[in-house]
Formats: structure tokens, sequence, C-alpha cells
């Protein structure tokens, strides 16, 4: 990994609203410029010790000619790492720790390698909360791993969100994709109440919806991966849905039309999500590894699922009693 | 089975398509193997100037690979390699309707013919990826299991389906006969000359709009060394062949040095369908789709059973930009020179901005 992600290593758990330190996504800046140190204006830059900004704009541009060549990996899925890691994770931590000063406790239940499937509650209107759960993972977590987030299949037939979605390291949510990641070791996350979950309305806020056929418990099921629930607090109020205008939404072929206080009345200033107060907890891991032989047992998916559920509609209920303002600090 | 299948050379091979790219490569490297005894090549047209010296330790039979008919038998052929695929409709030799006919009702003659061949032992067809389709709602990465979610809107794609169609009934009629089908990425290399190489050799590549398709390759010379084991080894069952790794079509072509034009995807399926009708263009929705979806396998069946990998999607594309790197617009050296430029004047500026201060 480069560079930055060691220094954040040292920086510790407790210490969030650390400033980070500069993203310079060459690792070895001197490497892609040889003659770097012996440039005419070298001496100039040099006089100052540790010259962070002409280490950015020498980091900056390398990392401009390395997209433009065409230097770097991406994996069958379509995730650009390198991608991810210098444009949409810096923007995300802004959103993460700026606008919803977020709080993440339980990172402990997350290994710092190895599979795991993350079960959380879906919220929001628009699916926000995958995003600052993957933030708060790759910020928070000692391993800074990477969650591999599954779509509906709406996402991957929209052209532009499709390719951020597969750059960012998503991929359509359906088992052999899901069997796939596990496989590789990754952390894959999960919101199995999909639209129903992100459609609710303002007034259902924070009670789970349906968990659909229980088709990720059998993923975890045939690979022995440990399911980690997670619930997520404040995605519910940043677009408060008063009403969802059906027959728009049909037209549309959208899953739902949203109203809210301030969208459509705002145009595009009601897209600004609502600052409000977020808390994510992660849950001890439930191990799967005996059950390898039940996956395709219903009543064990069921049953499986349904604990889940639970546990995080428990977990949900315990951490809104530690945040009674949403707005709040 | 144990990596390399049983060792049991065929007597004689029938390769059909030989007046191609592909077919004439296949069947002179199959006539130069001492273990073949004798390699037939068939096609109706004369080879052209490109592949004709290939051909000199082939036999040529000027025939259609439908109207094969009693040869096979005639000839005791025991193994039939069937090349004779056309991937794109040429407008000068009939367009679409040619290439079905050629494609599907080709495929359907010969493998009646191969029915009716007492001797014949071995099967192996070029198949494509295209025989998966392409949805939304695929998966990212596609086993020899996954049933296409939607019949393709592409040509070459139903032709595909078509054939594998007819070798699952010439499986279920003949289960003695070993039936070895290739599903290939797309080839490359520094020779090849394909729809995709001719895409990517033109200065200004058209691309779609908020898409960027996973893309992979096969080097043409893997290509010829899995036909080539195919035919000596016996390997029964469907591979999936295609480099390992994965690019995407922006990387790809800005490692060619290319420039990219995005267009909107609703008006490139009409522009190709209008471009069809008027005979012209070389693309067709299968080319389209391919760049909305993208297209990667799985290919740990083929190095389990062949015990060979092909060189991986990168290289086989980096030997293809060696061999067209004189056409490219922007280069990698230009774009380091540029960088250091930047940075140097950057660099001026700043100092001179101190020095006043």
């Amino acid at each position: 990994m480069t560079e930055p992600e060691e220094q954040r290593d040292e920086a510790g758990l407790d210490d969030r609203y650390a400033v980070p330190p500069p993203v310079v996504p060459d690792a070895d800046p001197a490497r892609s410029n040889g003659h770097r140190s012996a440039g005419p204006s070298a001496p100039a830059a040099a006089d100052q010790p540790g010259d962070v900004w002409d280490q950015r704009v020498a980091g900056g541009l390398a990392f401009l000619r390395r997209r433009l060549a065409g230097d770097y990996e991406v994996d069958e899925f379509g995730f650009d790492p390198e991608l991810t890691e210098a444009v949409f994770h810096p923007l995300l931590r802004r959103l993460y720790r700026d606008w919803f000063r977020t709080e993440v406790s339980g990172l402990e239940n997350v290994s710092a390698d190895g599979a795991g499937l993350i079960v959380g509650n879906h919220s929001g209107t628009v699916a926000l909360d995958a995003l600052i759960l993957s933030t708060a993972l790759h910020h928070e977590h000692p391993a800074h791993r990477y969650l591999r987030l599954l779509g509906a299949d709406l996402v991957f037939r929209m052209p532009v969100v499709s390719e951020i979605a597969r750059k960012t390291g998503g991929t359509v949510a359906c088992n052999p994709d899901v069997e796939r990641l596990l496989r590789g070791g990754e952390l894959v996350g999960v919101f199995p109440e999909g639209f129903k979950g992100i459609g609710k309305l303002y007034a259902e806020r924070y009670k789970l919806q349906r968990f659909g056929r229980g088709g990720f418990v059998s993923a975890a099921l045939r690979t022995g991966t440990p399911i980690i629930p997670v619930a997520i607090v404040g995605g519910e109020e940043i677009y408060p849905m008063l009403a969802d205008i059906k027959p728009l939404a049909r037209l549309l072929k959208l899953p739902f039309f949203p109203v809210t206080p301030t969208f459509p009345w705002l145009g595009p200033l009601g897209m600004v999500p609502l600052p409000s107060k977020w808390l994510i907890e992660f849950c001890p891991p439930i191990p799967t590894a005996h059950l390898v032989d039940s996956a395709d047992d219903p009543l064990v998916v069921f049953n499986l699922a349904d604990q889940v559920r639970e546990t995080i509609q428990q977990t949900l209920h315990r951490l809104l009693e530690r945040r009674p303002d949403p707005f709040g600090p | 089975m144990t990596p390399g299948g049983s060792q049991s050379p065929p007597g004689v091979v029938v390769v059909t398509g030989v007046s191609r790219y592909l077919g004439a490569h296949v069947a002179a490297r199959l006539a130069a193997d001492p273990r073949i005894d004798r390699v037939i090549g068939i096609d109706l047209p004369e080879p052209g100037p490109e592949v004709g010296g290939l051909l000199d330790q082939v036999e040529r039979i000027r025939v259609d690979a439908g109207s094969v008919g009693g040869l096979l038998a005639d000839l005791d052929v025991d193994t039939v390699v069937h090349l004779a695929l056309v991937s794109a409709p040429d407008p000068q030799h009939g367009g679409r309707a040619a290439m079905k006919e050629q494609n599907v009702i080709g495929t359907m003659q010969l493998l009646a013919a191969c029915q009716r061949a007492p001797r014949l032992r071995k099967i192996v067809l070029r198949s494509s990826t295209a025989a998966y389709g392409a949805s939304f709602r695929d998966p990212a990465v596609f086993t020899e299991e996954t049933e296409p979610r939607e019949v393709p809107r592409g040509g070459f794609g139903r032709d595909i389906l078509d054939i594998e169609g007819y070798v699952r009934g010439f499986r279920r009629r003949r289960s003695a006969v070993t039936a070895t089908v290739l599903r290939f990425a797309p080839f490359i290399g520094s020779t090849a000359d394909t729809t995709l190489t001719r895409y990517f050799a033109q200065p200004v590549v058209p691309t779609i709009f908020g898409r960027d398709a996973r893309l992979q390759f096969l080097h043409f010379d893997d290509a010829l060394e899995v036909l080539h084991r195919s035919v000596v080894e016996d390997h029964p069952g469907t591979y999936n062949v295609a480099g390992p790794g994965v690019l995407a079509l922006s990387q790809a072509i800005r490692r060619a040095g290319r420039i990219a034009v995005p267009v909107l995807e609703p008006g490139v399926s009409g522009a190709v369908a209008l471009a069809r009708t008027m005979g012209l263009g070389r693309y067709g929705l299968d080319q389209v789709d391919l760049f909305v979806h993208g297209r990667v396998v799985d290919i740990s069946r083929l190095e389990r059973e062949y015990g060979f990998t092909p060189r991986s999607t990168a290289a086989a594309f980096d030997d293809f930009i060696r061999a067209h790197r004189g056409r490219a617009v922007v280069t990698r050296e230009q774009l380091a020179v540029a960088e250091q430029l930047v940075l140097d004047r950057i660099r001026q500026v700043r100092a001179a901005v101190r020095e006043r201060s």
C-alpha cells in the first residue's frame, strides 16, 4: 500500500479527528522522475525541510501521468484500488468526518485479514450509508480494509453510476459474485433490505424491513464465512422521506420517488444531505464454518437471517438511546 | 483427468476455415507436428496472400464446411477442428445473411456429417465468450456453467448460442466422440487482424459514455497452443480460454496511446443499426454490448485440465501495442516529459514567489 496508509497506522484509532497526512499517491516520487533532486529548482525547494507542497505537486503529477498512461491495475470485478484510495476515499472522508461526525465502535469484530460478510440496515433514500460504512472501515480499521459493496442491478443499469460502482469495488448482488469475493478473502458489504430499506418513509425510521430470501446467508454458509451484523444510525435523517410519489416512480422506472422537506422543492439544493449525527457499531461475528453443509437448508438459512436481523434491530435501539438528538454534536 | 490428458495422437485431421487467418495457422501448426499423419484443410475461398505460404504442407480441398457430406467417411477422418466461423458481417460477401449461413447452417451440416463418420473420435469447436450474452444482472466473472440471462442482441452472440446448442445435441447422439468446445476471448497479438485490433489501431477510438467495460484478451499464439493441445490430447468438455487478468477499456485505450471519444449509448445502437442496414461499418451490436457490459471469464478449468495458462491479458495487449506503436497519439515518454516540464515550471514559479516575499 502507499505511504500515507502506513503513517495512519501509527496514528492509532482514538486519534480520529487528527488531520491525516497529505495524500501522496505515489509511494516513491523520486523513482518515477529520477532526476528530481538534480533539477534546476531543487535547491529552492530543499531549503525548507520536508516541503509538503512540493511533495504533493510531484505526487499529484505522477498520479496523473500513471492514470493517463493506463499504468494501474484493476481486478476482475473492475475494482481500481489506486483511484479509490486517491480520489473517492478522500472525498467521502470529508462527508464522513466533517458533515456526519461519525463515531464507530466494535471494529475489533472485523478481522484484519480474511473474508467477512458485513450485513447492515439500509436507509436514507439514496444509499449513502453504504459509502459511509466503507469509509468507516477503510479509515478507522487498523488494516484499512476495503469493503466490497453489493448493488442492485439498477445501479449497474445506469451509466456513470455503474462505472463508479465497479471502480470503487462494488459488484452486482448475486451469489456467484459474493462467493467469489468471499473465497478471495474480501470483506463484502450487503444490505438485505434493498430498496425496501432505503425507500421507507421517515415515520418508519430504524424499523428493519423484510430480509428477502436470505441469499446472503447461503453465500456465507457455502464459503464458511463469518457474518458480521452492523447497525448504522444517522442514515434515516439525511433525506427524511415524507411521501413517495408512486406514479412518477413508475414513469421513471425507479423503485420510488421521494419527497423530502427539501426535495424536489429546492431543486439541486435538495440533494444536500441533512447533517445528522452518525453512529456505526459492528456486532460480534456469527461463525458459519460449522454449517457449510446446511447452505441449502431453508430452515437454517431463515433462522440465521432472523438472528442477524434481530441483532441489528437491538443494536439500533441501543445506539438510538445514546443519541437523543439526531442533529446533536 | 491428469494435466496433459491421455496421449492419443490422431491420424487424419480435418481443419475447416483454412483460408482465414486462424484456420491457416492452426492447419500449418498441426501439419508441422510429426505425430499427426495427415492434415486436410477445407474451405471454399482461395486463401489470401497473407496466409498462402502457411498452407504448403496442408492438403486442401475446396468445399465449404457445410457440404463435407461423405468426405469425412471416405477419408477415414478421426478428428475434426471446426474454425470456420465469421465474427462480423462482411458487406462485400453477403453481409449478415451469409455470416449466419456459414456460422449456423455450416456448423449444423458439419455436425450432421460428423455424426455419420464412423471413424470419428474427436471434434474440436471454436466458440466464443460471447456465449454468455450480456445483461446487467450478469455476475462479474463467468464460469463455464453460467447460463446466459438474455439472448444477445448481436448476430455473432446469437450464432454462438445456436452453435453450442447443436454441439449439445451432437454430444447426446454420439457420446463416444470427444467434443471439445473452446470459448475464446477476443484474439489479440502482434499480427492478428480482428475487429478489435482494428478498433484499437485507430488514433481516435469511440467508447460508450459512462461505461468502462472490463475486457479480456487472448494472445493469438496461446489460442494456437490450446487448439493444438486439444487435437493431440483428449479434453472433453467446454473451456473458457482467455488471458488471466483484466483491462478496463479506458485503460487499454490509454496504454495504446489512443484518444477515447465517449458517445451516448442509445445513439450508438441506433447508428450501428443504421450503418448495418446501409451496408457500412464493421462494428455490430456485439461490440456495443461488449463495451457496455464487459466480459470476464474464469479460466481455472482450462488451467487444471490442460496444465496451461495463457499469457495475461495485459501482456497480450502489450504485444499488440508494440506492433502498432507507430500510430500512437500520446506515448508514455511524452507523458513523462510533460510531467517533468510541469513540475519544473511549478518549482520555478514557487521559488520566484518565495524570493520576492
